[in-house]
């Protein structure tokens, strides 16, 4: 599990250009500032590009935190 | 940067906002041009992403968009559109938009006339845009349907949605072709490239209006971004080739030419077969090809006159096969045919040359593999076509007269004596309908003898052209090899009775044969008769343009103003004047 959190914490800092970001099961759009709803959308495709997975919309629509995406992504690979 | 195709799109994806901070801040200049982008689906993900192709291409785009899917409302109405005042306009609609198909019930007739409705709808709204935006469209043509009602029937049938897309698409192409100023995107071929299903992924619909799927959204900016740069005059120019396994398998100078990989008997003999009537068939473009090998000479002429080949040594421009660095090649290339080094691709299976001739700023395509080359070279988009005119058809033989006429200048003992030898004759007018195309397309690609760099859209130009207000003049020049075309073009305003020169350009391949003499000759007389007594020019300067920094002062104007970018004023008075030319007869 860290190592994914590891990836995603990559994957975060490149789509919103920030290095400083470092996500946790409970981070949430509220805690990132740039986390709109565009930028939400490449962030769903840079992650699924990331791990080799497709979040279908339920889960897509679903997610509540980045704990949620973890799991997800867990299960999946 | 070069070589930014082939792109891993995922990764473009993930780091847009890194690249594009970094394009911003490498300090390059770019053409700055407003575009509006007119959606029938969600475009803010391709518009950022079509922001960042176009900084790669040197362009610097200031978007408007409208609201969600109102891209018809905008087009015939909205205000803050007309407001915007755009260069481009993009519309972005895919068959998502078509707001209804035939039904198995229906006849023939009433499936017509539903086809009508369909077009009439994007017919009306161009006409509507071009009226009161005088500016270029570019509309996305329909991607084939996600699903299919008649399975294979559906193509053939006229109730079938494969065959209604494909009509509506033919309606589209009709407009294109009767009208200027207007472009297709092709989506059809993209996403049949990219694979349909993937690519009208209906999730991205669903949950956000999207109708092109988000992991494409890089491959769709590269491709639209083309037509673009295509049309502000991005384009390449020429392309330097290798030989040895780039051309034909094997190393000539080794192996022999009669055990080289190239004719219809071996299949890597077939596949450089098939590269080489890819790259023949680039000529017909106007595309310039030139060798740029390590081989002698004369190896690698007997390379080219395999008799197996597809390629014959006059098909290219210019030879050169020694033993020098590549990079040096590439230099005197683009000098003996007076274009910029970044005008050339440069086509080579050797990675380390690539990466050599790639430090110039040169786009060098990883030509890996022969079954890739074609593709690699297709995709990379470096001669979109977008407006094509006659001269394009004549520009090879054009740059062929010109190395002819190189080296007769040898022989003569003065310069004036190889001027008169060439039997120049110009025809200098005011543009015309005939000529209108090239002028517009040679205005929007001359970058070096080009005083002010001021480019125009065709819509543009055909205002220019409408209007009392300007003296125009665009020049032909012939000699004894040949005919050049159209090379110069000048347009001034009348301001009373001054002048004002806000364009004065001329193609590289007439430079030093006292053209641009002849041109300030007849723009002399023809504002004189209207009244006009003092000319006012301007230079601009750009990073290609610094060989005309002087025009105006060989011209005899006298600098008015300089400002800290170097920007110059310069005014002549034209009573008394006495012409310039003595080696061209003017017509």
């Amino acid at each position: 599990m860290d190592e994914i959190y590891e990836r995603l914490n990559g994957v975060f800092r490149d789509v919103f250009d920030d290095e400083s970001i470092t996500v946790n099961e409970d981070t949430t759009a509220d805690d990132i500032e740039d986390w709109d709803s565009l930028n939400h959308i490449t962030l769903i495709d840079a992650v699924e590009s990331e791990f080799g997975v497709r979040f279908t919309m339920g889960e897509v629509s679903g997610m509540k935190n980045v704990g949620e995406m973890a799991n997800i992504i867990k299960e999946r690979m | 940067m070069a070589n930014f195709y082939p792109f891993d799109s995922a990764e473009i994806m993930k780091k847009q906002r890194s690249l594009k901070r970094a394009l911003l801040s490498d300090g390059s200049k770019r053409i700055e041009k407003k575009i509006a982008v007119l959606g029938g689906s969600t475009t803010n993900g391709i518009v950022d992403m079509l922001e960042l192709f176009l900084l790669y291409y040197g362009i610097k785009a200031e978007f408007y968009q409208c609201e969600y899917a109102q891209y018809w409302q905008d087009a015939m109405f909205g205000a803050e559109l007309r407001e915007f005042q755009p260069d481009f306009v993009f519309i972005h609609t895919t068959s998502r938009n078509i707001s209804a198909f035939p039904e198995m019930s229906m006849s023939k007739e009433e499936v017509d006339g539903l086809l009508k409705n369909q077009l009439e709808h994007f017919t009306v709204m161009w006409d509507k845009l071009r009226e009161d935006l005088s500016c270029p469209v570019i509309q996305n043509n329909m991607e084939m349907p996600y699903w299919r009602l008649l399975g294979n029937k559906d193509c053939a049938d006229f109730h079938g949605r494969v065959n209604f897309v494909t009509r509506l698409n033919g309606g589209f192409y009709d407009y294109a072709a009767a009208h200027s100023d207007f472009y297709i995107h092709d989506i059809n071929y993209l996403s049949a490239s990219l694979g349909l299903e993937k690519f009208s992924d209906p999730l991205y619909w669903n949950m956000y209006k999207y109708a092109v799927a988000v992991p494409f959204f890089p491959d769709f900016a590269f491709s639209l971004a083309k037509i673009f740069a295509s049309l502000l005059g991005k384009n390449k120019k020429v392309l330097a080739l290798d030989l040895d396994n780039t051309l034909w398998g094997g190393v000539v100078g080794d192996d022999g030419v009669e055990n080289l990989a190239l004719g219809q008997e071996v299949p890597l003999g077939q596949a450089y077969c098939e590269f080489q009537s890819y790259i023949k068939a680039q000529k017909q473009l106007g595309v310039l090809l030139t060798v740029c090998s390590k081989n002698d000479r004369e190896n690698a002429i007997a390379g080219l006159e395999h008799p197996d080949g597809v390629l014959r040594p006059d098909d290219f421009t210019v030879i050169k096969a020694n033993w020098d660095p590549k990079s040096l090649n590439i230099q005197q290339t683009a000098k003996e045919l007076d274009l910029l080094p970044e005008s050339i691709v440069f086509v080579d299976d050797n990675p380390a040359e690539r990466a050599i001739v790639g430090d110039m700023g040169i786009e060098t395509p990883p030509m890996d593999g022969i079954e890739n080359y074609i593709k690699t070279l297709d995709k990379g988009g470096y001669f979109e076509v977008t407006n094509f005119s006659a001269d394009d058809l004549r520009r090879v033989e054009m740059y062929k007269q010109n190395a002819e006429r190189a080296a007769a200048q040898s022989s003569f003992k003065d310069y004036g004596e190889y001027l008169d030898f060439l039997e120049m004759k110009a025809v200098i007018e005011d543009f015309s309908p005939i000529n209108l195309a090239r002028v517009t397309q040679l205005t929007n690609k001359s970058n070096q003898f080009n005083l002010t760099t001021k480019r125009y859209s065709p819509a543009e130009m055909e205002k220019v052209y409408k209007s009392e207000n300007y003296i125009r003049l665009c020049g032909r020049l012939t000699d004894k090899y040949g005919d050049n075309g159209i090379v110069s073009v000048v347009i001034g305003e009348k301001q009373g009775d001054v002048l004002d020169i806000q364009l004065w350009l001329m193609s590289c391949r007439v430079l030093k044969r006292e053209m641009e003499f002849a041109m300030l000759d007849v723009l002399v007389q023809k504002a004189r008769e209207q009244g006009i007594t003092k000319l006012v020019g301007h230079y601009y300067p750009t990073p290609k343009n610094s060989m005309v920094k002087d025009l105006y002062m060989d011209f005899g104007f006298t600098k008015t103003e300089e400002d800290g970018e170097g920007n110059t004023r310069w005014e002549l008075s034209i009573d008394p004047y006495e012409n310039r030319t003595s080696h061209i007869e003017i017509n």
